[in-house]
């Protein structure tokens, strides 16, 4: 299993990469509309919608088909979410106001849907930087995952930016927001089922059912510990 | 309010025989285009669009309202549009509007004016009206602006034509509805048939015309064929294209954005880099083929001209 996930990853990677190469394709061959910036602005956004469903369909795909080894390509997924982002919001800054920060302080103050785009970028950053194995050990697993809830708002933010930008056709980022939905009531469900075993059962479930809920944070976490020469090394 | 009266003498009667054999070239071309669009038809995409044979309109006249500045490509005025009545994409426009049948095409002409009400020809609407170039700024609500050699002849030389009372406050415009041909009428977007209004003395403003033609060939179907207005000072949805309608009316109508969305699309829509849409910055727009952001200008430049028609209103209020 861990063999062949070790194999496909790179091919999933470079599937992330297909968006970009089309839209580069494009540039190249001069197809990108009469208005190319708002076309790629477009582009990019859609992609990060779709990369931050993805990243978050992750944990539910496992839990209710039982897919361990999807957990293995939820962090991949959620860069590539915010690599989207990034693109998205560069071409915002420079192609369409070109460091013209009054206009776009404007812009993010005076329109919703900007504050709201704006906003959930500012909370994938600090995903997107304690992502690595050695900022997991350093927050600690319980830390790194109530801030890595963020996801939830961030998703909130974006899906609520695309409902607001939009003129009077509302049926795509309501899609968006059907997914956004399933994704979290999946997890909510996860959380309160009602669960056969006896009370006395519950405190002892704990970790283990946290375990398996998280596979990569405590991959990364073990790493860590049997690569520390400390009290932590070889438990 | 009070209606100059048009002069004895018709403008058909002075115009020189050669514009006016020019013109009845161009109506018959324009149902010539509608044979080759026809024949298009099994086509797709925008290439179908353009392949609709668009003929030359001769010895248009050059305006003195035309701007300088250098007018966008054939392809991007053709290509990027806004035409909800074929679908919501800026291409859907050129991919869809093919299907639309204009010929043959008559608007209705009616309300409150001394003229009988009628059905009249496209034809017979146009052969009067000298035909001229008009180079406009388009600034649409959603921040990006063209330039298009529009061409066409003003608005108020036609209205003139069917004398409307002074009970006429408003002139009423509608698109032509059908849904068969038009696919986005099969979906609610807007309340269908679109309807656009002017006030009288905004309509009968020599900038405001109504255009046949744009880079001195017919009108594409996707840029309002055969017969569109444009209000170069308004935002561009006030443009209403494919005109089926026109109405004199005594109360100021409802216009299908306004109906839509009122808390953000009004009346009068001027173009006013001072008040703001919960959507768009008005302050600035994309000029389509440029890099830089522009800044929005008042009445999209058309401040001079137009200003007067606006003294002592609250432009805020009436957005």
């Amino acid at each position: 299993m861990d063999m062949s996930v070790r194999r496909v990853k790179p091919w999933v990677f470079a599937a992330c990469l297909i968006p970009l190469g089309m839209l580069l394709w494009r540039a190249f061959t001069g197809d990108l509309s009469a208005n190319p910036i708002e076309f790629i602005t477009h582009r990019t956004g859609d992609w990060t919608l779709r990369f931050l469903l993805i990243a978050l369909a992750v944990t539910p795909l496992r839990r209710v088909f039982g897919w361990p080894w999807a957990a293995a390509f939820r962090r991949m997924f959620g860069l590539f979410a915010f690599f989207y982002a990034l693109l998205h919001f560069s071409t915002y800054l420079v192609l369409d106001f070109f460091f013209a920060f009054d206009l776009i302080l404007d812009d993010i103050v005076e329109r919703r849907y900007v504050t709201a785009g704006f906003a959930g970028f500012v909370l994938l950053v600090p995903l997107a930087v304690t992502s690595t194995n050695a900022m997991i050990r350093r927050l600690g697993g319980g830390r790194w995952r109530r801030l890595h809830r963020l996801a939830y708002v961030a998703a909130i933010a974006g899906v609520v930016h695309y409902l607001w930008l939009v003129k009077i056709d509302i049926r795509p980022p309501l899609a968006y927001a059907a997914v956004l939905a399933l994704l979290l009531g999946v997890r909510l469900w996860f959380r309160f089922r009602p669960r056969p075993a006896a009370a006395g059962a519950e405190s002892r479930a704990a970790r283990p059912r946290i375990a398996s809920r998280e596979p990569v944070v405590n991959a990364a976490l073990r790493r860590g510990r049997s690569k520390a020469a400390g009290p932590l090394a070889g438990s | 309010m009070l209606i100059r009266q048009a002069p004895d003498i018709r403008s058909s009667e002075i115009t020189p025989e050669r514009l006016y054999r020019n013109r009845r070239e161009f109506i018959r071309t324009a149902s010539g285009a509608v044979a080759g669009a026809i024949a298009a038809g099994t086509g797709f995409g925008p290439e179908a669009g353009r392949l609709r044979a668009q003929k030359p309109i001769p010895d248009l006249r050059k305006s003195p309202l035309s701007t300088d500045e250098p007018p966008n490509s054939f392809d991007d005025i053709t290509t990027y549009n806004n035409f909800y009545e074929f679908g919501l994409d800026k291409g859907d426009p050129a991919r869809y509007s093919h299907e639309m049948t204009i010929d043959p095409w008559s608007v209705r002409v009616e309300g409150e004016m001394n003229k009988p009400a009628a059905d009249v020809p496209l034809e017979t609407l146009l052969r009067p009206h000298p035909l001229e170039e008009r180079i406009y700024r388009l600034r649409c609500v959603e921040a990006w602006s063209m330039v298009v050699p529009w061409v066409g002849f003003p608005l108020g030389d036609l209205i003139k034509r069917f004398e409307p009372t002074s009970r006429a406050r408003y002139v009423r415009f509608e698109t032509l509805y059908r849904p068969s041909e038009m696919r986005g009428q099969r979906g609610r977007s807007l309340d269908w048939p679109y309807v656009e209004g002017l006030r009288m003395d905004e309509a009968m403003h020599p900038l405001a015309i109504l255009a046949v033609g744009v880079y001195g060939k017919t009108l594409l179907n996707q840029q309002g064929a055969p017969l569109r207005l444009v209000v170069p000072w308004k935002y561009g949805f006030k443009s209403i294209k494919s005109i089926v309608k026109i109405q004199f009316v005594e109360d100021q109508p409802r216009n299908s954005w306004n109906v839509a969305i009122p808390n953000e699309y009004g009346f009068y829509s001027n173009v006013n880099p001072e008040v703001n849409h919960p959507r768009w910055s008005q302050a600035s727009e994309r000029r389509i083929g440029s890099f830089f952001r522009m800044r929005t200008q008042m009445f999209n430049g058309y401040r001079d001209q137009v200003a007067g028609l606006y003294d002592g209103m609250d432009l805020r209020r009436n957005y």
